[in-house]
């Protein structure tokens, strides 16, 4: 099956266009190849606008975290990314783009299961399929029509490897997912978004409903991840934005607030805005 | 944030500056029980200096608990890092305080120098630097900061002078050697009072612009102008 990012020959030439952002905000630093590239998107539920004129590049190979009060468009954005936001009705993009890899995700010619594959996603409850562990993780692959046992054997080694999940589930990955804990369900979660080796990963609050220990080895996690992967986060945990992430973006009311490296947001913000909320004096 | 947690930090700071007052207040006593020969004053400065440590340990206990709770960001982070340290730098400034009540104590009991080798002008000099450096914590005003950390390049060359002064008499007239090293070891309390103060200045100018001026040219510059 084809990838609708196939399309672009070289990561430079999907980036040759690329320019530094000055629009909402204050200064905007992306260190690194910019893989998500937002130009002044509007996003609407039906009538109702929920975001605003956001322009932002996501940096390859990065952790980035949204955060900002509910309602702010952290979580639509973030699922602007994978067009997620398609299948609810009535929500659209209004004007502006998104392009990841230098390709309009919004093009006709897009394949959207394809744009999926590529950009994974994790939610907040952990959602396993109800079969075995095994299954979980070789059920996309198997949709994708590879049969043979070695290979699905591997790949399933290799994300449960990748998701630091291995050597708790070895010897029982013939068992039901849904009899793991709360914390290795959502570290299979993210196993099953490995194992087709996307590009990026999302993950919406993906600790919220995890206690601390598991917690920290998510957020373990995430940080090996991103030798492979970029990794884009909402999250209403200051702290864990704080740990996690190499940059950091605050929105409210549907616009981008600020967005800087993580470590200058959480000690000296540009916004007083933003200040106000890191410091929960608002929202 | 909930009131009562605003109150906890207006309580941090409301403790930073009674201890304060106590110290400026200590520092002053200790140089009075100098200059008058005051035994009672520099008993006094003694007794008052515990009361500082305890100040020391609750502000330092609030900021724990703070951290703990609520894992602060910005300029709270920024505030209780600082509060912090001022407060140690408090508690040194009284530690010297008592170091020079004792030491006056010491010198009540001897018969009096001709010369105080510039003491009093230096213990002028470091309350102001204490001062102000309080004042630009309360007014946050990282002008006057910079301005006390400019004023300890000051004090260090009249530690200088004051210990040229004591050698001059020593060497004058040996009998007054245990006199004269103790208003050695007085100048060199000062002298290190006025780094506290200092150190201080140079913590507001962190908390209130975010910068890291410690060991840096800015501060560099201040003292040599």
């Amino acid at each position: 099956m084809s990838s609708p990012l196939q399309t672009v020959a070289t990561a430079s030439e999907a980036f040759a266009t690329q320019k530094p952002h000055s629009s909402t905000g204050g200064p905007r630093p992306v260190v690194g190849n910019p893989i998500i590239d937002v130009q002044n998107l509007d996003f609407l539920y039906g009538q109702t606008k929920a975001l605003f004129n956001i322009t932002l590049s996501i940096p390859e190979k990065q952790v980035t975290a949204f955060i900002g009060p509910s309602g702010c468009g952290k979580s639509t954005l973030l699922r602007c990314f994978n067009r997620m936001n398609d299948l609810i009705e009535g929500a659209a993009i209004g004007t502006g783009n998104i392009r990841i890899q230098g390709i309009d995700i919004h093009d006709p010619s897009v394949d959207v299961i394809s744009l999926r594959r590529q950009v994974g996603m994790v939610f907040q409850k952990s959602n396993p399929f109800p079969k075995t562990i095994y299954q979980n993780i070789s059920y996309g692959l198997e949709l994708q029509g590879v049969k043979d046992k070695k290979r699905l054997d591997e790949v399933v080694e290799r994300s449960l490897r990748g998701a630091a999940l291995w050597d708790e589930v070895k010897d029982r990955l013939h068992s039901s997912a849904l009899g793991l804990s709360g914390g290795q369900q959502q570290r299979l979660c993210i196993a099953r978004t490995i194992a087709v080796e996307p590009k990026v990963i999302l993950m919406d609050e993906p600790c919220s409903a995890l206690d601390p220990i598991a917690t920290g080895k998510v957020e373990e996690l995430i940080q090996n991840l991103k030798r492979d992967y970029t990794i884009v986060i909402v999250t209403h945990s200051m702290q864990q934005a704080g740990r996690c992430s190499d940059q950091t973006a605050f929105f409210y009311l549907g616009r981008l607030v600020e967005m800087d490296v993580t470590q200058k947001i959480f000690t000296k913000p540009a916004n007083q805005q933003t200040e106000d909320y890191i410091t929960g004096r608002f929202g | 944030m909930s009131v009562y947690w605003e109150q906890h930090l207006a309580d941090i700071r409301e403790q930073l500056l009674v201890m304060s007052s106590l110290t400026e207040r200590n520092l002053g006593q200790a140089t009075r029980a100098l200059l008058d020969r005051d035994d009672q004053l520099a008993n006094l400065v003694e007794a008052e200096d515990s009361e500082v440590d305890q100040l020391e340990k609750g502000i330092d206990e609030k900021v724990i608990v703070y951290i703990s709770t609520h894992g602060p960001m910005a300029k709270d982070c920024r505030f209780l890092i600082t509060a912090s340290k001022i407060a140690s730098e408090l508690e040194r400034i009284a530690d010297q305080a008592t170091t020079i009540a004792r030491r006056a104590r010491d010198l009540s009991r001897v018969r009096e120098m001709a010369s105080l080798a510039g003491i009093p002008r230096m213990a002028e000099e470091v309350q102001a630097m204490l001062r102000q450096s309080i004042k630009s914590f309360v007014e946050r005003d990282t002008d006057l900061a910079l301005e006390v950390i400019g004023r300890d390049r000051l004090v260090d060359a009249e530690y200088k002078e004051a210990a040229h002064d004591v050698e001059i008499e020593i060497v004058k007239d040996p009998t007054v050697t245990a006199r004269a090293l103790h208003l050695l070891t007085i100048a060199k309390a000062l002298e290190r009072a006025g780094d506290h103060a200092t150190n201080i200045a140079e913590e507001v100018f962190y908390l209130y612009k975010g910068e890291d001026i410690r060991h840096s040219k800015i501060a560099r510059k201040s003292s040599n102008e």
